[in-house]
């Protein structure tokens, strides 16, 4: 059946006729609908009567009611008459229920403008700053809580979260420190050749590695590792609504979940370090060796020379506090999450970016507060 | 009803169907037919099959054996368009409501009207308001996201998704399941007014006796793989089968059985 007979448009005496047919359903609902505001922009019903006659619609299903009821609709609005007729007795009752649908009714939201984004940005920054302290504060009292009553402890949880975040995450420190101090290496030892200062490529890398890349090699691999699967972890048990679940039983999520995975990085962050500096020492010696032809013990002794037990005190030192931001960062977007899947996924990445950034600024405040003290 | 007058006509017919997981059978052999504008109750007990049934039509699981035909067509011989075409036909309601979170109620409502149908962005906000409304939401809650909806509603919205495209056939997962019992029998009645406004079959799968009474015209009860029985609710006692007996005439189902018909929760 063609389009155009949806629909048809007559003269009659004293008023207009509509003769609906054919198929009045879902898929038909795109032709139909620009079918009626072509016959409504024909008709000039203002004041008529108008008489729609359906007896020729075959199917009927809520999209074609609600076409009709929009017509009649849009057809009183003009000020017509409107009267139905010939709709088969078991269509009936959907078109009672369209009658009752009104549209307009519904108020759509604001759409955000500028000013209300610049807003939201901003009170999201306070928000940013104010879960994460909040969440410190609650960790540091959970500690202080589970130090005053040490059988409360989590033993067992805090031995998994080792062996997940630390003793699992050795190979790919190992691996990516190593290949970065030969790196390191390999281009101090390109270029300061020409310049007849080989031996101070190991006083180079030396600082580097014990003052600032080992930590901040192991600070990033850790947020990007077991950061996001704190957020991740925490945030699905957020949705299912586990920690209400606990919360109801009486325990303290803080205590049980938050402060072992926080305390695990901040006491393996340094381990980490230790063996990931070591590591990349271990590949700027082999490339000394092998890329430089320098000999083992002139490696040994210019390293010996170039660091101090200060360089790797200064290394160290940051590693605890370091895990604890990433380690409260992860947790507090974690708790953060809401319903969705998307939520989800946004607060993930927000952990992993947010926990990197503050590494970096944490590594910068602490460089600003060791050069001030002479270290 | 005057559709339901005529002899019945069969949308759906299932024959010797099998399907398992590994080595376990779960449907050994199951027949049932679906007939138009009947609401079909089926029951069983937990982990007899009745959701891997559901499943089974729906083409979410394979089967190992037996003959599916839908509208006529049996699934098997359609290509993809054919699959397809046949897909737009019926609506599932999935147990937990499925709806996509990151969606807002009326991104979900408009889904597949958007991929399917070349209708205008009014009409499918009028057609989404419109449905919400039939299910007993308010057309403000069609900005809401999903997480912000409580359990009920989120049943309602899922029901109103599931007739997004005014199916011929539509598939409820346990639709009652975690609501109270005021609202399960307030979404029973929905349920039953939806089928006669619009004439789908319903095909529900439910513990709940109380909608079977209410709203089934059908019931097939499922147990060890296979239909043991199959009629009107009432006719459930002429059934020897010992797990019907109990579960229709077992402290709990004989509540129902004595009184009237249609008439538990109307009033």
């Amino acid at each position: 059946m063609n389009v155009s007979e949806y629909l048809v448009l007559s003269e009659a005496e004293g008023g207009l006729e509509l003769h609906a047919a054919g198929g009045w359903t879902s898929g038909n609902a795109g032709a139909l609908e620009k079918k009626i505001d072509q016959v409504l922009a024909q008709a000039s019903a203002k004041g008529r009567k108008v008489q729609i006659d359906l007896s020729g619609v075959v199917e009927f299903d809520t999209f074609g009611a609600w076409l009709l009821q929009r017509l009649r609709r849009d057809l009183a609005a003009t000020g017509a008459d409107v009267e139905l007729s010939g709709l088969a007795e078991r269509n009936q009752p959907l078109l009672a229920e369209m009658e009752e649908v009104d549209p307009q009714g519904v108020a759509k939201p604001r759409r955000r403008d500028t000013m209300d984004v610049i807003a939201e940005g901003l009170t999201g920054i306070a928000h940013d700053i104010w879960s994460f302290v909040t969440l410190f504060g609650a960790f540091i009292a959970g500690l202080l809580r589970l130090i005053a009553r040490p059988r409360d402890f989590r033993f067992t949880s805090t031995v998994f979260q080792f062996d997940r975040v630390g003793f699992q995450a050795l190979p790919i420190v190992i691996l990516v420190t190593f290949i970065i101090g030969a790196i390191l290496a390999q281009q101090g030892f390109f270029h300061f050749r020409n310049f007849g200062a080989d031996l101070y490529v190991i006083n180079m890398v030396g600082f580097l590695v014990m003052r600032e890349l080992g930590v901040l090699l192991v600070a990033i691999m850790v947020a990007g590792r077991s950061g996001s699967s704190y957020t991740a972890e925490l945030g699905s048990m957020k949705m299912q609504e586990e920690i209400d679940a606990l919360r109801t039983m009486g325990f303290d999520p803080i205590e049980i979940l938050i402060v072992p995975r926080v305390l695990v990085l901040i006491l393996v962050l340094p381990v980490l370090t230790f063996i990931g500096s070591m590591s990349a020492l271990l590949g700027a010696g082999i490339v000394a060796v092998f890329y430089a032809d320098l000999s083992p013990q002139l490696f040994i002794s210019q390293l010996n020379e170039a660091i101090t037990v200060t360089h790797f005190e200064v290394g160290m030192i940051k590693a605890p506090f370091i895990g604890a931001v990433i380690g409260v960062i992860a947790c507090a977007e974690g708790l953060r999450v809401r319903g969705s899947a998307t939520s989800l996924g946004t607060h993930t990445t927000r952990a992993v970016v947010k926990s990197i950034f503050m590494v970096i600024v944490f590594d910068g405040l602490f460089a600003m507060f060791f050069t001030a003290i002479g270290m | 009803m005057e559709h339901q007058d005529k002899k019945p006509e069969t949308i759906a017919e299932i024959r010797d169907l099998v399907t398992g997981f590994g080595d376990k059978i779960v449907l050994d052999g199951l027949s049932l037919d679906i007939r138009r504008s009947e609401t079909l109750g089926i029951v069983g007990g937990s982990g007899s099959g009745k959701s891997t049934l559901l499943r089974t039509i729906i083409g979410l699981l394979p089967k190992k054996s037996g003959t599916i035909r839908l509208f006529g067509q049996d699934i098997d011989e359609l290509g993809d368009a054919g699959r397809r075409s046949i897909e737009r036909r019926w609506g599932v309601m999935f147990q937990r409501g499925a709806l996509f979170s990151s969606l807002t109620v009326m991104q979900n409502l408009q889904f597949q009207m958007r991929e399917v149908l070349d209708v205008s962005q009014r009409l499918m906000d009028e057609m989404a308001i419109a449905r919400l409304q039939m299910v007993g939401l308010s057309g403000d809650d069609a900005y809401k996201m999903p997480s912000e909806l409580s359990g009920g509603m989120i049943k309602r919205a899922a029901l109103a998704r599931a007739l997004a495209l005014d199916p011929e056939l539509v598939f409820l997962d346990e639709p009652t399941s975690g609501l109270d019992p005021i609202s399960a029998g307030e979404f029973d009645q929905l349920i039953g007014t939806l089928q006669r406004t619009l004439g789908v079959s319903v095909v529900m799968v439910t513990h709940d006796l109380q909608s079977l009474y209410a709203i089934t015209d059908r019931v097939a009860v499922i147990s060890g793989g296979k239909v043991v029985a199959d009629g009107p609710v009432e006719t459930m006692s002429q059934s020897d089968d010992p797990w019907v007996q109990s579960y229709f005439f077992g402290t709990r189902g004989s509540a129902f059985a004595d009184e009237p018909r249609r008439t538990k929760r109307m009033e």
